[in-house]
C-alpha cells in the first residue's frame, strides 16, 4: 500500500463532487473570523482562492513578489480558457471536455480530479463575465468561442490575445474588493522563503521583504502555495523573469512530495531564439494555429537558399513546401496538440530543414488564411471579380481582428511584418504540467499545505491542452479550494492564533538568514546568470523535447557538478538588507539547480513517451503510428511522487497507481 | 554597437542619487533594450560593483513591471511598446542614452530605476471591482447579452497594464489615464452600473489624495501609453464624475 | 456636490467653464470690434448699448470680471499644485516627441496673456470706468456733445505704434493659448472624440481667426487714422 491516499471520495464519477460538498465540515462565519489563511502567488490560483477565502470571511494575506497582484505572470496567457458551456451547439459537454483533458494528457491524470475541473468549467465564465471581464462577443451580444488545438469543439472564450491579463485583472479586482474590506492584506514585493511546521502541520512561512531585505515571520491555520511553474529551469522559456519554483521546492524539502517533475510543456509557436544575449523566448498564441499553416521547405536546395537570404519564403510555390504537420496528421493538420506539434517541428528541424540562421526555426503562414477570408468577405461586401490585392486586403483585415495584437508583437520583435511574410517559430518550454502532489483536497502531504495552480501536479497529465491552464487555476481558486480547505479549516476553529515567537519559527528564519548571509558573504567569481544558464543548457539538451537514459543520466551528475560549482564560486554583489535583485536570484537559482536534478531523475525512471515527456527507447517501431511516442500503460500507468532524503539524487519514489474506470486506454491518434 | 548611458542610481527610497556615466561595447541590434541592460549588470558583477536595479517580469509587454524613462520618453522613443518590447534596433552606434526612472511624487523611487506604484494599487481598492461574490450559482453568462460594441470598447479600455507611463509622461504627473481606462471599462459594461456613483467618486477621491498632478489635456499619456489607451476614456470619466453629482 | 469643485475633476469642469464664457466674450468683442472697419456708426451704436444696458454692464460683466479672475487664479494654483507632483524633474526630457509645445505652455501663454490684459484695462477699461462712474457721463458722447466717442477713441489708441506692436504679440500668444485650450476644454467637459475631431478643426479655425482678427483691427486703424 502506498503512502499516497489520493481520498478521492467514493461513487460514480458524475456525483463525486457534488456528494463530496455536501458531506463536508463547514465553517460557522463567527468562527472564519479567526481563522487565518496565507496564500503565496497571485496569479489566477493564488488571487482567486485570496479573493473567495477572504469573500467567505477568512483573514487572508498574500504574498507575491512583483510590486502588485497583477502582474503575475498569468497575465502573459493569450489565448483563452476552455469551459463545457456548449454555447456553440457543437457537441461539448462536461463529459467531452472531461474526455479531452484526460486524453490529451495521455492518460497521466486523475479521473476524478479532471471531472471536476470540467464540471467547474462553465462556472467560471459565468463568475469572471459577473466580475466584467470583456470577453469577445459576436453581433448578437453573446459570448464568441474559438477552437484550439487537440480538440474537435469550439469551447475556448477569449478576450483578443490578452485573455490571461483580462481573468487575472478580473481575480485581482475581486480581491481589491477584499482588500478594501480588510480581509486580504497584500505584502507585495514579498518572497516566501521557507514554510514553517509546527506539530506536522503547515503554520506560516518566512518571507523576505525584497524593497528592505527584513525577513519576516507570518504565521497561519493553513498555507496555499499558488506560485506557479518551473519552466525556468531551462533558463529559456516563456515564463515571466522572475517566474521560479522556490516556494514550491521549499515545501517539497519540508515533506511535500513532488510529482511528476519530467512532465513539461514545449510550446509549439513561440519567437525562435536569435542569440546568446537572449534573456526570454516570447509566446505566440496557440491560437495562431486555427488560421496559420505549418511548414518548411521540401528541398535542401531551397532550405540553404533561404538561410543564405537567396531566396525568400513566398517565393516557394506549393509543391515545394512540405506542411508537415498535415501531411503527418491529416485529421487534425495543424491542430495537433502542442507536444505532438513541438516534437514534429523539432524532427523537421533536426533533419535539417529549418529556416533561419540557427536551424531551427520553421514556417507559420497566413497567406492562405488571408485569401481565404478575403474570398470570403468579397462575397459578404457583394464586391464582383475582387482583385488579389482587394482579397488580400480584405482578408488581412480580418486576419488582423483576430491576431492584431499578436502581429504586432511578432513584428516589434523580429522586425518582419507577418502579413507578408511568414512567421518564423520554434517551440520553446511553456509551462509544468507536474508540480507538488496533491490529493483530491488539493492538500499535500503536509497537512495544512496547500498547492493550487500550476504549481501542483493534478490535472492535466503528462501534456495540458490549450487554454487549460488558465481554466484550471481558476477552478482551483475559485472552486475547488474553498470548499476543500474548510473541511481542513473546520478541526481549526480551537486552536487559536498561532504565535510566531515558537522554536519552529526560530529555526526556520535561522535557515532562511543564514542562507542569505552565505550568499551574501560568498565572495565567488560568476554571476548567478551564469549558473542558470549553464544549468538551461544542461536541461534543453538532455531533458528537452526528447530525452534518452545516457543523456539523462549525465544531466543528474553534470547538475550536481554544477550545484557544487554555483555553492564555491558564485558571485552575489550587494547586502541582505537592501534591495537585492542579484540575492532574489540566487535562491531560485540554487532551486533550480535541485529541482534539475529530480527532474533529470524522474525523466530517467519514466521508462515510456508520454504526453510531453518523449523517450527515445520508446517509440512505435512500425504500423501506422510508426515514429510516433508509445506509452507503456502495463508498467506506467502511475503518478511518480518523489520524497525529498537530503540530496535531489536521493530521493524517493512513490507511485500513485492511476485507475481508469470512464476512460479506455488508447493510443493517442491524430492522424 | 558602443553606447554610453547616462543612468539614475539611487541607493534606497532615503538616499539622493545622481547621474552616472556607463559605457557598453559589442550591443546587438536585435538585443531588447533590457537585455542591453543585462549586459550593463553582467559587465558590473564581474568588475564587483552593484549592479543597476530595474523592474522588470514577463519581457513581453504584458505584465506592465518594466517602467524606465529613456531619453526623455516613458519606455523609449518607440511607439506602442514597453520597455521590455524596446529594440536596440532604434538607437545607433555611438549614441548616449539617458535613463531614468519613472519620476512622480506619487512613485517615489525605491533603488535606482525601481519605484513604488501602490498608488495605482490603492486607487484600485478605492473601486476598481464589481462587488459579486463566487457562489458558483452566479447567473448564467450569456443571460446578459453586451452589445460588441460595448464589449470591444470596454476591452480596449480594460487592456491598461498599469505601468505607469502615463504618469511619468504628463508634465503635470497626473493619473486619468489609469483611472479613466479602469472607471471606463466598467461604465462601459452593464455589470458595471449598479456601482457607478460610488465607484467614480471613490476612485478619483483617492487618486487625488496620492497626490498626482490635474490633467491639462496635453495627450502626452495616449501617445506613450504602450496600449494605446485613447483619451475618450478620461473624457468618459470626466462625465461619469459629473453624472454622479447630479 | 460641494466636494465635486474640489476634485480635481471637478476643477477641470470649473476651468473648462469659465474658459467656454471667455471665448464666448472674446466672440462677441470681436464681432462689436470688427464693426469699426466697416462702419464706424454701428461700431458707435453697439459700444454705447454694450456700455450703457443694464444687463450687460450689472450682470454679465461681473460674470466676466469673476470668469477671467478665476480662471487666472485657478489656473496658476493648479500649475503650482501640478509642479509639485514632481519633486525631482528628469535630466532629460523630450516633451515634443509626445504633446505639442502650446499645451505644454499655457501658463506663459496665459502669463502673456495677463499682462494683455493689464495694458488693456488701462488703455480702455479704467478711462471707461472714470468717465461712467466717476465722472457721471453716460451720454457716450464726445466732448462736442453731438457724436459718439467710442469710435474716435479707439481709433486714437492704435496711433502709437509701440501699443500696435504689443497688441500683435498678445494676440499671436492668445492664438497660441487657444490651439490648446480650445479643444482642451471640450475634452475636460467631457466631450465624446466622434465630435471632438470635428470640434478640433473648428476650434483651430477659431485660434486663428479671432486672433488674427484682432491683428487685423489694430493695423487697420494704425494705417487709416
Amino acid at each position: 500500500m502506498s503512502v499516497l491516499d489520493s481520498k478521492v471520495p467514493k461513487g460514480p464519477l458524475k456525483d463525486k463532487w457534488i456528494d463530496y460538498k455536501n458531506h463536508i465540515d463547514l465553517v460557522n462565519p463567527a468562527n472564519k473570523r479567526n481563522i487565518d489563511v496565507i496564500v503565496v502567488g497571485t496569479g489566477l490560483a493564488g488571487g482567486s482562492a485570496a479573493a473567495t477565502l477572504a469573500e467567505l470571511g477568512y483573514n487572508v494575506k498574500t504574498f507575491c513578489y512583483q510590486d502588485s497582484p497583477r502582474r503575475a505572470h498569468s497575465i502573459a496567457a493569450q489565448g483563452g480558457i476552455n469551459a463545457a458551456k456548449n454555447y456553440q451547439g457543437d457537441g461539448d459537454s462536461t463529459y467531452r471536455l472531461f474526455y479531452d483533458t484526460v486524453k490529451g494528457g495521455d492518460y497521466r491524470s486523475r479521473e476524478a480530479n479532471v471531472y471536476r475541473l470540467a464540471e467547474v468549467s462553465a462556472n467560471i465564465i459565468d463568475q469572471c463575465v459577473a466580475q466584467g471581464v470583456p470577453f469577445a462577443r459576436d453581433y448578437g451580444g453573446l459570448l464568441d468561442n474559438r477552437s484550439f488545438g487537440g480538440v474537435l469543439v469550439s469551447r475556448t472564450f477569449y478576450a483578443k490575445g490578452q485573455t490571461g491579463q483580462q481573468l487575472l485583472l478580473g481575480a485581482y479586482s475581486a480581491m481589491n474588493r477584499q482588500i478594501a474590506r480588510g480581509k486580504i492584506t497584500p505584502f507585495n514585493r514579498h518572497e516566501m522563503l521557507d514554510v514553517v511546521k509546527v506539530n506536522g502541520k503547515a503554520r506560516g512561512i518566512i518571507a523576505r521583504n525584497l524593497v528592505t531585505g527584513e525577513i519576516e515571520r507570518h504565521s497561519a491555520h493553513a498555507v496555499v502555495i499558488a506560485s506557479g511553474g518551473y519552466g525556468n529551469v531551462y533558463f529559456l522559456s516563456t515564463n515571466a523573469m522572475g517566474s521560479n519554483a522556490t516556494a514550491a521546492w521549499k515545501i517539497h524539502k519540508k515533506g511535500a512530495f513532488f510529482a511528476n517533475p519530467c512532465y513539461t510543456q514545449i510550446h509549439p509557436t513561440c519567437i525562435p531564439r536569435s542569440g546568446d544575449y537572449q534573456s526570454k523566448l516570447t509566446l505566440m498564441s496557440e491560437s495562431l494555429r486555427n488560421d496559420g499553416r505549418i511548414w518548411v521547405p521540401k528541398n535542401m536546395d531551397d532550405v540553404m537558399a533561404i538561410r543564405e537570404g537567396k531566396k525568400k519564403p513566398t517565393d516557394l510555390s506549393e509543391d515545394e513546401r512540405d506542411y508537415y504537420l498535415e501531411r503527418r496528421y491529416p485529421a487534425f493538420g495543424n491542430l495537433v496538440p502542442r507536444d505532438v506539434a513541438s516534437r514534429a517541428a523539432k524532427e523537421r528541424c533536426d533533419a535539417g530543414y529549418g529556416v533561419n540562421a540557427t536551424g531551427e526555426a520553421v514556417y507559420l503562414d497566413f497567406a492562405s488564411a488571408i485569401e481565404r477570408y478575403g474570398k470570403e468577405q468579397a462575397k459578404i461586401h457583394n464586391i464582383k471579380n475582387a482583385s488579389a490585392a482587394k482579397i488580400y486586403e480584405l482578408g488581412a483585415a480580418i486576419v488582423k481582428a483576430k491576431y492584431g495584437n499578436l502581429f504586432q508583437m511578432y513584428e516589434k520583435i523580429v522586425d518582419q511584418d507577418p502579413y507578408k511574410t511568414p512567421m518564423m517559430i520554434y517551440p520553446a518550454v511553456h509551462y509544468t504540467m507536474g508540480g507538488v502532489w496533491v490529493d483530491y483536497n488539493l492538500m499535500t502531504t503536509v497537512d495544512g499545505l496547500y498547492c493550487i495552480g500550476e504549481a501542483n501536479f493534478s490535472d492535466h497529465g503528462a501534456n495540458r491542452l490549450g487554454a487549460s491552464a488558465l481554466m484550471q487555476g481558476l477552478a482551483d481558486g475559485y472552486f475547488v479550494l474553498p470548499y476543500t480547505i474548510g473541511d481542513y479549516l473546520s478541526h481549526e476553529i480551537r486552536t487559536g492564533k498561532i504565535p510566531t515567537d515558537s522554536p519552529e519559527f526560530d529555526a526556520a528564519e535561522k535557515e532562511v538568514t543564514d542562507k542569505i548571509n552565505f550568499f551574501v558573504n560568498n565572495k565567488g567569481s560568476h554571476s548567478v546568470d551564469y549558473y542558470h544558464k549553464k544549468l538551461g543548457n544542461i536541461m534543453w539538451e538532455k531533458c528537452g523535447m526528447s530525452r534518452n537514459a545516457t543523456g539523462l543520466k549525465e544531466a543528474m551528475v553534470e547538475i550536481k557538478a554544477l550545484r557544487e560549482d554555483f555553492y564555491k564560486n558564485v558571485s552575489v554583489p550587494g547586502k541582505a538588507d537592501e534591495f537585492n535583485n542579484e540575492l532574489e536570484k540566487a535562491g531560485r537559482v540554487a532551486d533550480f539547480l535541485e529541482l534539475g536534478e529530480l527532474f533529470a531523475k524522474d525523466a530517467l525512471a519514466r521508462e515510456e513517451s508520454c504526453g510531453g515527456h518523449f523517450r527515445e527507447e520508446s517509440v512505435e517501431l512500425d504500423g501506422e503510428q510508426k515514429g510516433e511516442a508509445k506509452r507503456n500503460d502495463k508498467e506506467f500507468a502511475f503518478v511518480s511522487a518523489w520524497e525529498y532524503k537530503g540530496e535531489p539524487g536521493e530521493a524517493v519514489l512513490h507511485k500513485e497507481e492511476l485507475e481508469f474506470n470512464e476512460i479506455e486506454l488508447k493510443q493517442r491518434s491524430y492522424k | 554597437m558602443n553606447l554610453t548611458l547616462k543612468i539614475w542610481r539611487q541607493k534606497d527610497a532615503q538616499s539622493k542619487g545622481k547621474m552616472v556615466d556607463y559605457k557598453v561595447t559589442e550591443i546587438s541590434e536585435h538585443m531588447s533594450f533590457l537585455e542591453m541592460m543585462d549586459v550593463l549588470n553582467e559587465q558590473l558583477i564581474n568588475s564587483g560593483e552593484e549592479p543597476v536595479a530595474f523592474d522588470h517580469d514577463c519581457r513581453e509587454g504584458i505584465c506592465g513591471m518594466c517602467s524606465m524613462y529613456i531619453n526623455g520618453e516613458a519606455h523609449g522613443p518607440d511607439r506602442g511598446v514597453t520597455t521590455c518590447q524596446l529594440h536596440m534596433r532604434m538607437f545607433k552606434d555611438g549614441d548616449t542614452i539617458t535613463i531614468e526612472p519613472f519620476r512622480a511624487k506619487a512613485f517615489p523611487v525605491l533603488k535606482d530605476l525601481v519605484v513604488d506604484r501602490g498608488a495605482f494599487d490603492r486607487i484600485q481598492h478605492a473601486g476598481g471591482y464589481i462587488s459579486v461574490n463566487t457562489s458558483g450559482n452566479t447567473q448564467d453568462a450569456n443571460s446578459l447579452p453586451i452589445s460588441k460594441h460595448a464589449a470591444d470598447e470596454a476591452m480596449d479600455a480594460a487592456t491598461c497594464i498599469g505601468c505607469g507611463a502615463c504618469v511619468a509622461s504628463c508634465k503635470n504627473s497626473s493619473a486619468m489615464l489609469f483611472v479613466g481606462a479602469k472607471v471606463s471599462q466598467y461604465a462601459l459594461l452593464p455589470q458595471g452600473q449598479v456601482e457607478a456613483t460610488d465607484r467614480v467618486r471613490n476612485m478619483v477621491a483617492q487618486m487625488d489624495l496620492e497626490g498626482f498632478g490635474n490633467c491639462t489635456n496635453t495627450g502626452a499619456c495616449e501617445v506613450e501609453c504602450p496600449k494605446g489607451i485613447s483619451l475618450e476614456n478620461i473624457a468618459r470619466m470626466n462625465r461619469e464624475l459629473l453624472k454622479s453629482n447630479f | 456636490m460641494s466636494g465635486f469643485f474640489k476634485s480635481s475633476i471637478g476643477r477641470k469642469y470649473a476651468m473648462a467653464l469659465s474658459a467656454f464664457f471667455l471665448m464666448f466674450f472674446l466672440l462677441q468683442h470681436f464681432a462689436i470690434n470688427i464693426l469699426s472697419v466697416f462702419s464706424p456708426d454701428a461700431f458707435n451704436e453697439a459700444s454705447h448699448f454694450m456700455g450703457t444696458f443694464w444687463a450687460v454692464q450689472y450682470l454679465l460683466q461681473p460674470i466676466l470680471i469673476f470668469g477671467v479672475i478665476y480662471h487666472f487664479v485657478m489656473g496658476f494654483y493648479l500649475e503650482i499644485k501640478n509642479k509639485n507632483a514632481r519633486v525631482v524633474k528628469y535630466a532629460k526630457n523630450n516633451g515634443a516627441a509626445n504633446s505639442s509645445w502650446m499645451s505644454r505652455n499655457m501658463i506663459y501663454s496665459g502669463l502673456a496673456i495677463l499682462a494683455f490684459l493689464v495694458l488693456h484695462f488701462i488703455d480702455f477699461w479704467l478711462p471707461e470706468l472714470n468717465t461712467k462712474y466717476i465722472q457721471g457721463n453716460m451720454s457716450g458722447l464726445l466732448a462736442d456733445g453731438e457724436s459718439f466717442r467710442y469710435y474716435e477713441e479707439l481709433v486714437h489708441k492704435f496711433v502709437n505704434p509701440i501699443r500696435v506692436i504689443a497688441y500683435v504679440i498678445a494676440f499671436v500668444f492668445l492664438s497660441l493659448h487657444l490651439m490648446h485650450g480650445f479643444s482642451s476644454a471640450f475634452q475636460s467637459a467631457g466631450v465624446t472624440s466622434m465630435r471632438k475631431e470635428k470640434l478640433q478643426i473648428f476650434g483651430k479655425a477659431y485660434a486663428i481667426i479671432i486672433p488674427l482678427g484682432f491683428i487685423f483691427i489694430a493695423i487697420y486703424h494704425h494705417f487709416n487714422h
